[in-house]
């Protein structure tokens, strides 16, 4: 049980990737099948849409970051791996979280927003410049966790209990 | 760096003119045509409009059959090469074009000509599956000598059809037995056997034939499918009949396929109906009068005079060209140097600029290829930016416009994303440093780029960059503010720059003078100013010089003095809105970590096979793909939020936009642009 704090920083690593790689999968889906519905009316119109699919993915990018830099610090990667304390493995859970929920909630949320813009972008090419806007205002949260998620990681990691 | 002054023109031209004006102004494509309405004179008897929507109709329907037509051939012949998506239209040169249309009713003929062909070859390519079916529900009969519509002799009845299944001959005797006990001498024999059906023939008595009938039925008997002869003659019959088609097919495809060297006058045929039909829709929209007719319009100023010369020197026709009227919105179109122009899509995506407002391209280029520097900073994905849009741009000289510019923004965008790179250390990701140590054994990395940053490592001082993101933020932020000031000088409304400008200046520098005086933020950001106390106080006495002003004006437009402090110190709260557009700017360094943490995730991959040929070819697999896939991923994440931070953080503090973009009557193509 002493390797429990290891298990914990882990789990919060684990938390990162999944739900925000659960809710940009969730997310693509959702806004690939709006995309591929546009693209058989209209294929001109595929760059446009494909912009527009792509922009919920990104949270998923943001909880590999972060899983990657826990990994990292914890000596997963490189294979030698760091005997941590408890608390030590549950304030890195807990740097994980930001990103972990609020990534998964915001690239479904991301997404909905998404799949209307391509139904703007769709009926009117010419407003897609605006189309892109509303639901990268949604991303700012995610790049907010994910800034809080890293910089807690950092200050986690010199920790010296 | 501004919005073009518009000339509104009109010209009175004499009819029989107008065929060949109007062909001029599409070719010069400088003059947008105001088109009325044919209900808006019915007030006058003299101004008339002609209705030509038959005949645009019919131009639209050859557009449309042209391109049928262009198709087919496509299919049949796929093009060569062509330049691809960036190749954008060829140049044609008057006299070519000249020619090409004196032979139209001829291209016609041959696009009715491949349509005819290509429905022939329809026809066929639907009757060939039609007869190869027959052919094979024939086969399980060729055994069978006799007619299939055989149906006995003089005193005997014969049943030719399938029964279900396998059966052997003891099967079917037994059945017909048990299901007509009274038949007797029925003769059967198997033409062809398979797990589905049997083909049979049976032959009785023709006084049994009733009964025994009903006991085929009962027995699911079936009559053949096919029918017309014996099976030998009329497979013979249906072979021949299928070579034939296959043969005619063969030859309907290599009559479409011989029309492909004339590709290029299809495509000529196409634009040649659309540029009429375009033309079209302008008759429709001009008033005429039975000699003359008169075209109402704008021109950019820089382009009207040239125009009228040169109206004037071809046709009888009389010009008139005047600034327009203060209550008129006329139509916009932006003028920049070449450092702005790539930025003008950006601008135009917005919002294009009202006629009270300055074309905010320039500033807006000043910001945009450095933010999107710094949220993909990598010098070695923007050596590829470079590299991939410096050969598009070389190849392709016909290029349009709208591409071309988009092309030579990311281009922009590249030599920014190269700049931060370098400065951050970041050569796709830690490749350099992650090479010499894996695959060349080298212990002590060397202390220059691309082993190491110019400036700082991001990844190590997070803060540092984010300190520095706020830095970009408030800098972006203040020049907007200064862009709505200079518009309202000159404007002449000094006043409101002030209260909307010089205010908010001095609360914000002021906020920030007093919170580089705390102690979190000094620690945060690890500086060690030693600021003078006074520097506090002058801060201090700043912001709250600020504050009131903006209390006591902001809402100056209300008379009620209460009403109007209240509006004031609403405006007040404004600031909360400064601390989240300053914050919103941190996604500069969270953009910059994705794409140098995820590139270094990569080349870990890569290397973790060690050195040796495995490990070599592993590094090289896993890098092309990664930085590949991390690239696209990043620059459209860069290209985004970009965007969002000119949008919203910029835009939004001194542009409103709706302006109307300029549209002038021009060749609408999508193969030939014809030149004088």
């Amino acid at each position: 049980m002493e390797n429990l704090g290891l298990f914990f920083a882990i789990l919060g690593a684990a938390l990162a990737a999944l739900l925000a790689g659960a809710g940009s999968a969730k997310g693509t889906g959702m806004t690939g099948q709006a995309a591929a519905g546009v693209v058989t009316d209209d294929p001109s119109q595929f760059g446009h849409v494909l912009v527009l699919q792509l922009l919920p993915g990104t949270q998923g990018i943001y909880g590999l970051l972060v899983a990657f830099i826990a990994l990292q610090n914890l000596g997963v990667i490189s294979g030698n791996i760091q005997d941590i304390s408890l608390l030590k493995g549950l304030s890195y859970l807990a740097a994980c979280l930001p990103i972990a929920i609020v990534g998964y909630i915001s690239a479904i949320n991301q997404a909905k927003t998404a799949v209307a813009s391509i139904a703007l972008a769709a009926k009117r090419p010419d407003q897609f410049g605006k189309s892109m806007i509303f639901p990268s205002m949604v991303e700012t949260y995610a790049i907010l966790a994910l800034l809080i998620s890293f910089l807690a990681l950092n200050g986690v990691s010199s920790l010296t209990f | 760096m501004s919005v073009l002054p518009m000339k509104r023109v009109l010209i009175i031209g004499l009819r029989k003119d107008r065929k060949q004006m109007l062909e001029l102004l599409q070719r010069k494509g400088a003059l947008q045509i105001t088109t009325t309405k044919a209900d808006e004179d019915e007030e006058n008897d003299v101004f008339k409009h002609i209705d030509m929507s038959s005949a645009k109709t019919t131009f639209d329907k050859n557009v449309v059959l042209a391109t049928q037509a262009l198709g087919v051939v496509d299919a049949v012949v796929p093009p060569q090469g062509g330049g691809g998506m960036f190749a954008g239209r060829e140049k044609m040169s008057l006299t070519d074009y000249q020619t090409h249309t004196a032979q139209r009713e001829k291209i016609m003929e041959m696009v009715y000509d491949i349509n005819a062909l290509a429905k022939k070859r329809a026809e066929i390519q639907a009757d060939i599956p039609k007869y190869e079916a027959q052919l094979e529900a024939l086969s399980p009969w060729m055994q069978f000598e006799l007619p299939l519509e055989f149906a006995g002799t003089k005193t005997t009845k014969a049943f030719v059809g399938t029964l279900p299944n396998e059966q052997s001959m003891q099967q079917i005797l037994e059945d017909i037995h048990k299901n007509a006990p009274t038949v007797e001498g029925v003769d059967v024999s198997i033409v062809s056997a398979s797990s589905e059906q049997t083909c049979v023939l049976i032959v009785c008595h023709k006084n049994d034939a009733a009964t025994l009938e009903e006991a085929l039925r009962r027995m699911n008997f079936a009559r053949p499918v096919v029918s017309g002869g014996v099976p030998t003659t009329m497979s013979a019959e249906l072979q021949n009949r299928l070579s034939k088609l296959h043969e005619a097919e063969e030859s309907t495809k290599d009559k479409i396929a011989s029309y492909a060297s004339r590709r290029d006058d299809l495509k000529f045929i196409i634009d040649y109906f659309k540029m009429r039909s375009d033309k079209y829709e302008i008759i429709s929209g001009l008033s005429q009068t039975k000699r003359v007719f008169l075209i109402d319009g704008y021109i950019p100023a820089k382009d009207a005079n040239a125009l009228q010369s040169l109206l004037e020197s071809r046709f009888d026709c009389c010009i008139e060209l005047k600034d327009p009227d203060p209550s008129e919105d006329p139509p916009v179109k932006l003028k920049n140097n070449w450092y702005a122009t790539p930025v003008e899509g950006v601008v135009a995506g917005y919002s294009l600029p009202n006629k009270f407002e300055i074309d905010p391209t320039f500033v807006a280029s000043l910001f945009y290829y450095c933010l999107f520097g710094l949220m993909l900073s990598d010098a070695g994905y923007g050596l590829i930016m470079i590299i991939f849009c410096a050969v598009v741009l070389a190849k392709n000289k016909n290029m349009e416009k709208g591409t071309a510019d988009f092309i030579r923004m990311l281009l922009g965008c590249g030599i920014g994303t190269l700049f931060w790179g370098v400065m951050f250390g970041s050569f796709f990701g830690d490749a350099a440093t992650k090479i010499a140590t894996t695959f060349f054994g080298v212990t002590e990395v060397p202390n220059y780029f691309p082993f190491a940053p110019v400036w700082f490592d991001t990844i190590k001082e997070p803060i540092r960059m984010l300190g520095f993101a706020f830095i970009i933020g408030l800098i972006h932020m203040f020049t907007g503010l200064g862009v709505l000031a200079y518009m309202d000088i000159k404007q002449g409304k000094i006043l409101d720059a002030i209260y909307d400008v010089l205010f908010w200046y001095m609360l914000l520098i002021g906020c920030v003078g007093l919170l580089l005086t705390t102690d979190m933020i000094a620690s945060m950001f690890g500086l060690n100013l030693n600021l003078p106390p006074v520097f506090g106080t002058v801060m201090m006495v700043m912001a709250l010089i600020g504050a009131v002003g903006i209390i006591l004006f902001g809402g100056r437009e209300s008379r009620n003095p209460f009403k109007r402090i209240l509006k004031g110190l609403y405006a007040l709260y404004g600031i909360s809105s400064y601390l989240s557009d300053v914050l919103s700017y941190s996604r500069l360094l969270a953009l910059g970590l994705a794409t140098a943490v995820i590139s270094q995730v990569f080349n870990q991959m890569g290397t973790m096979a060690g050195n040796g040929p495995v490990g070599i070819v592993l590094f090289i697999v896993v890098f092309l793909l990664g930085h590949t896939l991390n690239l696209l991923i990043n620059a459209l994440g860069a290209y985004v939020h970009t965007n969002r931070l000119e949008y919203v953080e910029f835009f939004g503090k001194f542009y409103n936009g709706g302006g109307k973009e300029f549209t002038p009557f021009k060749e609408n193509t999508n193969y030939y642009n014809v030149q004088e």
